[in-house]
């Protein structure tokens, strides 16, 4: 009669973990379970026997810097990374997304683990994330392991995450000097809150960092390393890997620019998705995501 | 298996057994009765179940209870203090009822939470703060600049610890003791705190829950109905079908064509049909019954718009075909006109289904009485029609009936159809036992009635210097499974659809159709939305055609008074149209002398920007010849308090404040001595259907009339009792002076007893006579007319569309009510901002897209524009105080005032809706 019949909040890891195997019937982990509870309320989700729910679980909740990198715990809430000193210090990209995620009500509630896990490929969240070189602590049955971000995602709403496996948190190398990053995304007015596209890029400056640099696209100066990342951009988190290659210790200028635009183009699968926008739409609206959040991270980077 | 909890709430320790899939809306409304937090969508869409959570805003539809465990709740209940005895309202709330953000209500706990955290926060918030932070707080009545306003103030109030001051709201220019001065709602406070009750708040001593088994198919024949299995599980009290009608099968507005049940063998027209009801001991319970409930359907082929409804072959609905009506407007000689036209232009518009998204789902709870009537609890915008149509689907006379109209989360033409009250009737007849049937979202969205998605071709012909000759124009409105009020709404579409202005060659052919979407019915604009943007959108192609200012030419052929209408009505008073356009065209130009030229934003060159311009006319009343009465009821109390009644519908519009104002004006007494009752058929005559921008005039009328005729029979008694003339006697200053005493109203209730008088008056309010379509003559006893201006920003890259300023300047006759006013020029310029650029009911093959409020967007904070009101007022000489409709008005040319700017900016004529920003990208890239 229920939609579940056991809901526990587990305060350490390992009860998670224990309580995830140990149900007598299909069980779910959740964050703030903001999607997935709408799911199983409206028929999208297969109903469950148990569901634990990580937001009591201390460690999870700890955003702080630990062994020279940037941990955010799967279960800080949105609002709260959104808002976060270190956060914004070093990772504006996941700022920047993490104040768009949802609304505000949301956000109180929603994780980041959350976002992540539920593998959606324009997740704003996680695409953030992507371009932040993250790495995912998951905690399983056999003990826990660190993933590269892009190893959680197997198809849309699919990840990786075995039964028992839980993700305890995210390491993100720390921004250095010379090094930045921003999101973007583009909605419609109508429809599902879900971005036509989303965007972010990480990049690091070469040369003389300290210039003024007037307008969008200074001359002259170089990128050293970039990562961008794009949503929806394929079945899973997309990063355009062949773009970076491309723009990697080249100047930062229109030419540039130009044929790194129609690189991405060439690598990127958009698809058409009814009532939000084609892919044509999403073609014509990459180039100028891009050239915003390219110039977002450029100047940051100074 | 239960767990417990142990957690506070507004102060207040609780320890309490949960089961495991319990909200915390539900634990609050339905354990602790804590019912202020109010549900909307249950898809942590809307935000009006906003509670804090350990401070934090949280939507607690979706909040899981459980993790309540060990947390501080706080919610509406828990704001406002009591000292002395005395109600104390935090700031938030006092700013909120003084600046009146409240209307229909519903929101305002959520809007009020959210708030109370943010300021917390943000101890001076700045208009981007509370964007930001009132995002998702969605408030459909939408005076969202008034609650930015309200939050501002209250936030100085609680930093300077000054009272909260009130809004400066000029008063009408007719403004006399009472009247047309700002008045806050006599519901406001128990909105602000939580204490308004709505139908879901309700519960009754062993009431059962129900729930409907929809069609779930678009069209179809019933060909098995199997409720074996549904019946056997145990909690189930009821399950009626078709054959367990006891009276007429068929319900409606005006044509008895929509099935209370469809039964087998017969057709079912939208996924939304009806096909069985339960009552349970539980909401789940009756749930779980409908889904066990087996049916089978002979599929038919699905009619899906208007157009292909009309064709030979298309199979035809009901009885008499697909074509509901045919409306005809005809005036001179479209030959003669369109041959000595300059130029002529034609073009074929297209406007979407759109959903009222009023905030309250639709709750109906009918409660049997042990001398066998039947009372129906439901907010309703039609009472009278309630009775009468529960009572024929009954088969009882309609005095057995009792409509006890509730607080209603916003209606907006919505709330005028049955929809839960004859399946909650006859469960309850069935069981003896008071039964809920309340909608969810999803069931809200599938079933109500909507706006008609319009096909308009518009054909206009005009000499060189402006002057409009002629103009054609053919609709075909979809007005879906049922009628509704589909021949209603389609005729003012029609009538309306040569714009505001002064044709000597007219003519109009309207083709109302049947199709196999959910019905459309009664939406705020009622079929003058659609036209209103078509013909808006082709008398600027005409200016541009000519040469023209946009302004100008609306200025050069707008109605006047002396004009005659295209329907064969001669405008003696009130049309204040020119001096609405004067008004914003001057404010307009104040800001931009070049408005309709594009302008990119300096530095930013992609985004350009540009003004448009539209003006309107709307109807008050139902006019065509219909009987317009309304009935209001007033007494005087022993404790010298007067009570008006009325059984007129207050949806968040302001009618109660109205009344009790018109009351105050006549007996020169303070308007807080006179208390409102509505919406109750045993206790108050009939005020007739909440529609047509209506109810300020005929019950505004209605209780005026009441009062003047009680003041009258006050004055006769007390001229007989003291002996002087009646012209001696004189209201004034809340007291009645005679000869030297001066007496309270308690004291004249008193000696009108004693002579054996009843203080109390009745009035039947009868408006000026009306005449059908097509006779000539009066087709209606009033119309306001509007501008607005709109300045947009079109993102030349993206193609986004921003609004960012509108000036709207409304022909209202007399405001009543300058701060409701507000509020609902507020409101009508949101909703017409979300017909144009968010709104979108999608309907594919009879099937509903838009089943969830996540997939129907209507605006939020974060789209709203500056607004600027401009009062225009024309008193009509009929009207009460000169006032006359705005309800419909204030929202009408919104829309193509925002797609001609959009065609300023970026040269592109936007012909459907909503706006496209795709569409803009695209065209703009191509170029």
């Amino acid at each position: 009669m229920n939609l579940w019949q056991q809901y526990i909040r587990p305060e350490t890891v390992a009860d998670a973990v224990t309580a995830l195997t140990s149900a007598p019937g299909p069980a779910l982990p959740i964050g703030g379970g903001t999607d997935i509870m709408l799911d199983l309320h409206q028929g999208r989700h297969s109903p469950v026997h148990t569901i634990v729910d990580l937001t009591g679980i201390p460690e999870m909740k700890i955003l702080e810097i630990r062994d020279g990198r940037l941990f955010i715990g799967a279960g800080v809430a949105i609002s709260h990374i959104a808002l976060h000193p270190l956060a914004a210090l070093y990772a504006r990209a996941l700022t920047e997304a993490c104040d768009l995620i949802g609304g505000p009500q949301v956000r109180n509630v929603a994780t980041l683990g959350g976002n992540v896990a539920h593998a959606l490929p324009a997740a704003d969240g996680t695409i953030s994330l992507m371009c932040l070189d993250a790495e995912a602590e998951v905690a399983g049955v056999a003990g826990r392991r660190r993933m590269p971000l892009p190893e959680l995602f197997l198809g849309p709403g699919k990840s990786a995450l075995k039964l028992g496996d839980v993700i305890v948190g995210f390491y993100l190398p720390l921004a250095k000097p010379g090094e930045a990053s921003a999101f973007k995304r583009i909605m419609r007015p109508q429809g599902v809150a879900l971005p036509i596209i989303n965007l972010s890029v990480w990049l690091s400056r070469s040369g003389d960092t300290s210039s003024p640099h007037p307008g969008p696209l200074p001359q002259g100066e170089g990128i050293k390393q970039i990562r961008i990342a794009v949503g929806p951009g394929g079945s899973v988190p997309f990063r355009a890997r062949n773009t970076e290659a491309f723009l990697a210790a080249k100047a930062y200028s229109p030419e540039n620019f130009t044929a790194a635009l129609d690189i991405l183009l060439e690598e990127i699968k958009f698809r058409t998705s009814a009532q939000r926008a084609t892919a044509e739409y999403r073609r014509h609206l990459v180039g100028t995501l891009l050239r915003n959040t390219l110039a977002a991270a450029w100047e940051r980077a100074e | 298996m239960d767990t417990t909890i142990t957690f506070t709430v507004n102060g207040k320790s609780h320890n309490l057994a949960i089961s495991p899939d319990e909200t915390l809306a539900d634990l609050l409304r339905k354990r602790l009765k804590l019912t202020g937090t109010k549900i909307g969508c249950e898809e942590a869409e809307c935000g009006v179940c906003t509670v804090l959570v350990d401070g934090e805003p949280t939507m607690s539809c979706v909040y899981p209870a459980a993790r309540a465990d060990g947390k501080d709740i706080l919610t509406i209940e828990g704001l406002a203090n009591t000292r002395d005895g005395q109600l104390v309202l935090h700031p938030l709330q006092d700013a909120f009822v003084k600046h009146g953000a409240v209307q229909c209500g519903f929101c305002i706990p959520g809007q009020i939470m959210t708030s109370y955290a943010l300021i917390k926060r943000h101890p001076e918030p700045t208009s981007d703060d509370i964007r930001h932070a009132l995002k998702d707080t969605l408030c459909r009545c939408a005076g969202y600049p008034t609650i930015e306003n309200s939050i501002i103030e209250a936030a100085r109030a609680l930093r300077t610890g000054e009272p909260v001051r009130v809004p400066s709201i000029p008063d009408s220019v007719n403004a006399r003791s009472v009247i047309g001065k700002s008045q806050v709602r006599p519901d406001s406070v128990e909105k602000v705190t939580g204490a308004a009750i709505y139908t879901d708040d309700l519960t009754f001593p062993g009431m059962l829950f129900a729930s409907v088994r929809r069609a779930g198919i678009p069209h179809g024949i019933l060909t098995k109905l199997d409720i074996t299995k549904a019946k056997a599980l145990p909690g189930v009290a009821a399950i009626l079908t078709s054959e367990d009608i006891p009276g007429e099968h068929n319900h409606g507005l005006v044509i008895y064509d929509w099935p209370v049940l469809v039964g087998i063998g017969e057709r079912v027209r939208y996924v939304g049909d009806a096909i069985a009801i339960v009552a349970a001991e539980s909401q789940e319970i009756a749930e779980q019954a409908v889904a066990l409930i087996e049916t089978e359907f002979e599929k038919q082929t699905v009619i899906k718009n208007a157009v292909q409804a009309y064709q030979p072959d298309a199979p035809k609905l009901h009885a008499n075909g697909n074509l509901l009506k045919h409306i005809k407007v005809r005036k001179g000689s479209m030959e003669t006109g369109f041959a000595s036209a300059d130029v002529v232009l034609e073009h074929t518009f297209q406007t979407q289904i759109t959903d009222h998204a009023f905030l309250e789902p639709e709750c109906s709870l009918a409660v049997p009485l042990e001398d066998g009537r039947m009372e129906v609890y439901v907010g309703s915008q039609i009472p009278y029609q309630d009775r009468t149509q529960v009572a024929r689907a009954l088969g009882w006379p309609e005095e057995r009936v009792r409509i006890v109209g509730q607080l209603m989360g916003g209606g907006f033409g919505g709330k005028e159809d049955i929809m839960g009250q004859i399946h909650s009737a006859m469960l309850a007849n069935v069981t003896g036992r008071p039964v809920k049937l309340l909608f969810d979202r999803h069931e809200s969205l599938l079933v109500h009635p909507k706006r008609h998605a319009t096909q308009i071709r518009v054909k206009l012909g005009a000499k060189k210097d402006g002057r409009i000759i002629a103009a054609e124009t053919e609709l075909y409105g979809d007005t879906g499974a049922y009628a509704s009020l589909g021949e209603k709404v389609m005729t003012r579409a029609t009538t309306h659809s040569a714009g505001p202005y002064d044709i000597e060659h007219v003519r109009a052919d309207c083709y109302a159709m049947y199709t196999n979407n959910p019905p459309a019915g009664a939406f705020r604009g009622f079929g003058v939305t659609q036209s209103a943007f078509a013909v808006e959108s082709m008398m600027d192609t005409l200016a541009q055609t000519l040469g023209l200012d946009p302004v100008e030419l609306r200025r050069m052929n707008a109605l006047h008074v002396g004009s005659v209408t295209n329907t064969g009505q001669l405008l003696r008073d009130s049309v204040g149209l020119v001096e609405c356009i004067d008004k914003v065209d001057s404010a307009m130009r104040k800001l931009n002398p070049e408005p309709f030229k594009p302008q990119p934003v300096p530095g930013s060159e992609h985004l350009v920007r540009a003004w448009g311009f539209a003006s309107a006319y709307k109807n008050t009343g139902l006019g065509g010849g219909a009987p317009d009465t309304s009935g209001a009821d007033l007494e005087l109390y022993d404790d010298g308090t007067f009570e008006v009644r009325s059984s007129a519908a207050e949806l968040g519009q302001g009618l109660v404040t109205v009344m009790r104002m018109a009351v105050a004006e006549e007996m020169s007494a303070a308007p807080e001595i006179v208390r409102v009752l509505v919406m109750d058929t045993d206790l108050t005559p009939n005020g007739g259907p909440t529609t047509a921008s209506r109810q300020t005039y005929v019950t505004g009328n209605a209780s005026r009339l009441a009062a003047v005729t009680l003041r009258q029979a006050i004055t006769s008694a007390l001229s007989e009792k003291y002996d002087v003339a009646p012209e001696k006697i004189c209201f004034e200053g809340g007291q009645v002076h005679v000869n030297g005493h001066s007496l309270t109203f308690a004291d004249v209730a008193r000696e009108m007893k004693a002579m054996g008088q009843n203080p109390r008056a009745l009035y039947e309010y009868e408006a000026p006579k009306t005449q059908p379509l097509g006779t000539g003559g009066d087709m209606h006893f009033a119309f306001s007319f509007a501008a607005q201006a709109a300045e947009v920003e079109v993102n030349t890259l993206t193609g986004e569309v921003r609004v960012l300023r509108i000036l709207a300047a409304n022909d209202v006759g007399t405001a009543i009510n300058p701060l409701a006013l507000q509020g609902q020029v507020e409101g009508g310029v949101m909703m017409g901002l979300g017909n144009c650029l968010t709104e979108n009911f999608i309907v594919e093959d009879g099937y509903v897209v838009t089943d969830r409020l996540a997939r129907y967007r209507i605006p939020s904070i974060a789209h709203t524009p500056e607004i600027t009101s401009i009062i225009v007022e024309h008193p009509t000489a009929e009207g009460p105080y000169g006032a006359k409709g705005v309800g419909e008005i204030v929202s009408i040319p919104t829309t193509p005032a925002i797609t001609n700017a959009i065609y300023n900016a970026v040269n592109i004529r936007v012909d459907s809706l909503p706006v496209d920003q795709e569409k803009i990208a695209m065209e703009l890239a191509s170029r």
